[in-house]
């Protein structure tokens, strides 16, 4: 009975890796600026914040 | 255009591939027209609203230069200008940089017209429409008056930040509209005298392939005939002052004559890669004093007071 090699799936290069790394902490970045932006309007604007005119 | 990636391999961009897919360039251009929007519009808006309009327009910006780049993918690769972009030069997946186009497109229009006002957001969403439907995939390819009638894109920006600041449109952020939709020929044209081989390879009618040089520089000083009085249009009626009207005055002077000398050149690019660069510096020039005309407005207004 032949034994069959356990499928490792993608391995990525360092520089893939180091990329991949890159864009996450890059996309984290982006999420937390977005989060803290909505938070201080929402403080700068108080109950006003519900409110959309034209 | 395809939406499958290139390859199987796992990605190797990195952060700066796609801040150069959001044409950081252009985008400083569009930050700055619409930051002098913001701040030379009428009344009070507060500091982190402006910045949240400013932060949203600059996404925005970026979205529709991402959107370019991925339908632009295959004439890119076909010129020296813009064959190291990442797409064509295969750093990022045609499908990535559509992906990536459209979420920073709805996000900046979305989170504009949430924190800042519907008007901005719409003005947002058809600046980004315009540039990447209407210049991109429609006229760009199609007529050599593709960037005079795509420049509406390019000249909204001002607009959208009067609008963010009112939460309306007047005549004065319609003339600031005006300046740079007028600006816009001179500036792309001058840049498609001396890259006309590469427009032709790409295949792109640039006024320059399609008619000639001899035209386009006809055209170009037409143009500037229009703009050089535009400039100065919002010191006579009275909406900036003399420190404006003189610098918008003399670089209106110095655009023209730069149009006039290149008119005159029969042989080499001197003069088109000096009109490219100035009209660079015309367009910060001109809105920086008025910039500074408010500012200064506003500073003696109070020491007035």
């Amino acid at each position: 009975m032949s034994e069959q090699k356990p499928d490792r799936g993608i391995r990525l290069t360092e520089q893939q890796a180091r990329a991949r790394r890159a864009r996450s902490i890059a996309i984290a970045v982006a999420l937390g600026v977005l989060v803290i932006l909505f938070y201080i309007v929402t403080l700068v604007k108080g109950p006003a914040v519900l409110v959309r005119p034209l | 255009m395809s939406l499958t990636t290139a390859h199987a391999e796992p990605s190797i961009a990195g952060v700066c591939d796609y801040i150069a897919l959001m044409k950081p360039r252009v985008m400083s251009l569009v930050v700055f027209t619409a930051f002098v929007g913001l701040m030379v519009a009428p009344g009070q808006l507060h500091p982190v609203i402006g910045f949240a309009a400013i932060l949203c327009i600059a996404v925005g910006a970026g979205a529709a230069g991402a959107l370019n780049m991925w339908y632009d993918a295959d004439t890119d690769g076909r010129m020296a200008r813009t064959a190291a972009r990442p797409i064509p030069a295969g750093r990022i997946a045609p499908g990535e940089a559509l992906a990536f186009g459209l979420t920073l497109a709805v996000f900046s229009v979305v989170i504009l017209g949430l924190l800042v006002n519907i008007l901005a957001a719409v003005l947002l969403a058809a600046t980004i429409a315009f540039y990447a439907i209407i210049y991109t995939m429609w006229l760009k390819r199609r007529t050599p008056q593709n960037i005079v009638i795509g420049g509406a894109a390019g000249a909204l920006p001002p607009m959208i930040g009067w609008a963010a600041a009112t939460g309306g449109l007047s005549l004065e952020p319609i003339i600031l509209f005006l300046i740079i939709f007028f600006w816009t020929p001179p500036h792309f044209w001058a840049l498609s005298l001396y890259r006309s081989e590469d427009y032709a390879h790409a295949g792109i009618p640039m006024l320059s392939v399609v008619a000639g040089p001899t035209e386009t520089k006809l055209q170009i000083l037409v143009y500037t005939l229009i703009l050089a009085p535009l400039g100065v249009l919002p010191w006579i009626i009275g909406y900036a002052g003399p420190i404006y009207g003189v610098v918008a005055a003399v670089a209106g002077a110095a655009f023209l004559a730069l149009a006039l000398r290149l008119r005159g050149e029969q042989h080499g690019f001197t003069a088109c890669k000096q009109l490219f660069g100035f009209s660079i510096l015309y367009l910060f020039v001109v809105f920086a004093a008025l910039l500074v005309d408010h500012m200064s407005a506003v500073l003696f207004g109070h020491l007035a007071a």
